[in-house]
């Protein structure tokens, strides 16, 4: 059972009708007390990186994630924002992230990119991995998939970048620490890498 | 490597999928539902989905159509027509479309675009422009309501204010070119391409996937849309949903950065 955080961000419903169509039972919590006890967690995003982690804090579900992930270690994964905020911080904000994955949320670099339009990073761009994860299994990394984002995620270890990939500079497109994972990108809009991907998860 | 994106743009009128020429004489071409399942199985990089019919029967949108469509779509989408709160915005995104479109109620207010991007973000709000020139010498104006209505704004105009307020993208079509299959006509979008800094698709006169690789290499990365193009085939215009496979679309993509 896959547990699907609403926290008012984020698109839940294309990631529940994905769940739905590969059979995979899932559940969308609108409160924190439908997290405790869940086998693996999904945490969407989108939008600002205060917005979003300010939106975690006030519904309180940023307690009792804390206590899933880094005492249960129950497998949990961020799209988009909802990656970014695994982080310790972000330039696009002042408050801190959850912290579950080391580093800091960076802009990306605009004077690196020679034509219109710059940003956001909006389109298909291919990936290419950095070792095996069981997250990436059975995905064409050419192919690629569905970003759109200005920011992203500047792991501190290097051991903890799944995948990269190029946009005027190479960044870190997924990445993973023990139970915690995170993709920049927007699985649910990703067609046939992007449900091998939510499948994979659902294996963890 | 960021590729640009093709993007099938479908016109939906009385519930079916329509195809016009120049924004008038409606072809029919098919059932929404079944043109999303068509271009889910050939892997479209982004669909656009525009009901003609909302804002000149001044009604809201269709939610139970969005909702169908979201449910169906495993590519990005954007849905427009009839939008002119954001209660509905927020909604439709709610339904699971990641953009939302609009035209008429952002031409007359261009203050309803930072009010919806408060809601949703800025990168899900699409403005679409359509764009005619009056007469052989004058400028291209906008006009609303699915063409019908010349709001006098000239282009230029309504490309600076635009860049002022900030959209997330935006869509530039050309009604004089819809439908006739002929080419781009980049005099127009060049105009746009210059004035805003934003993502841009370009709308209007798609005939062959030609006309896609000029775009691409024209200006690097783009949105290309086409109607024509993806809904029928051959030279009389038989009824088809089309879409070019991976290799030919490999091929497309090639001389981007």
């Amino acid at each position: 059972m896959i547990t699907i955080i609403d926290y008012g961000s984020g698109n839940i419903n294309s990631i529940g009708n994905i769940y739905k169509n590969l059979k995979i039972p899932f559940k969308i919590a609108g409160t924190p007390n439908e997290v405790t006890g869940a086998e693996k967690l999904f945490l969407p995003g989108v939008g600002a990186f205060d917005e979003t982690i300010s939106k975690l804090d006030e519904t309180g579900f940023r307690t009792v994630l804390d206590e899933e992930v880094l005492v249960n270690k129950v497998p949990i994964l961020g799209i988009c924002v909802g990656m970014q905020i695994l982080a310790e911080s972000s330039e696009e904000g002042i408050l801190p992230g959850l912290g579950y994955i080391k580093g800091k949320v960076r802009k990306l670099d605009e004077a690196l990119l020679t034509d219109k339009p710059k940003l956001p990073h909006l389109g298909w761009n291919s990936i290419s991995l950095s070792g095996s994860n069981a997250l990436f299994e059975n995905i064409d990394p050419k192919v690629g998939f569905y970003f759109l984002h200005t920011y992203y995620f500047d792991c501190s270890n290097i051991d903890d970048v799944v995948s990269n990939t190029f946009y005027g500079q190479t960044f870190a497109s997924a990445v993973s620490r023990e139970n915690v994972y995170g993709v920049q990108f927007h699985p649910e809009k990703s067609h046939r890498n992007g449900i091998q991907l939510l499948h994979n998860f659902a294996k963890i | 490597m960021l590729r640009s994106r093709i993007i099938p743009c479908l016109l939906v009128h009385k519930k079916g999928l329509v195809k016009t020429t120049e924004f008038k004489d409606p072809k029919y071409v098919g059932d929404p539902i079944n043109a999303v399942k068509i271009f889910n199985e050939k892997e479209a990089d982004e669909l656009m989905v525009l009901d003609i019919d909302a804002s000149v029967e001044g009604r809201g949108p269709d939610f139970e159509l969005i909702r169908n469509l979201a449910i169906e779509c495993r590519m990005p989408f954007c849905y427009g027509g009839g939008i002119t709160s954001v209660v509905e915005a927020k909604k439709i995104i709610g339904l699971g479309a990641e953009k939302i479109a609009i035209s008429s109620a952002a031409i007359n207010n261009p203050l309803l675009i930072k009010e919806i991007a408060k809601a949703v973000g800025t990168q899900s709000v699409v403005v679409v422009l359509d764009v005619k020139k009056k007469g052989l010498l004058g400028d291209y104006e906008i006009y609303i309501h699915n063409g019908k209505e010349r709001t006098g704004i000239k282009f230029k105009e309504i490309l600076k204010t635009l860049n002022e307020i900030g959209v997330g993208e935006l869509v530039i079509n050309s009604i004089d070119d819809d439908g006739k299959m002929t080419g781009y006509n980049f005099k127009l979008f060049d105009i746009a391409r210059n004035a805003v800094d934003f993502p841009m698709t370009i709308l209007g006169g798609v005939g062959s996937l030609d006309d896609i690789q000029t775009a691409i290499n024209r200006y690097k990365t783009i949105g290309t849309a086409a109607g024509s193009l993806f809904v029928f085939k051959g030279k009389y215009k038989a009824v088809l949903i089309n879409y070019p496979n991976r290799e030919e679309r490999n091929k497309l993509y090639q001389l981007q950065r």
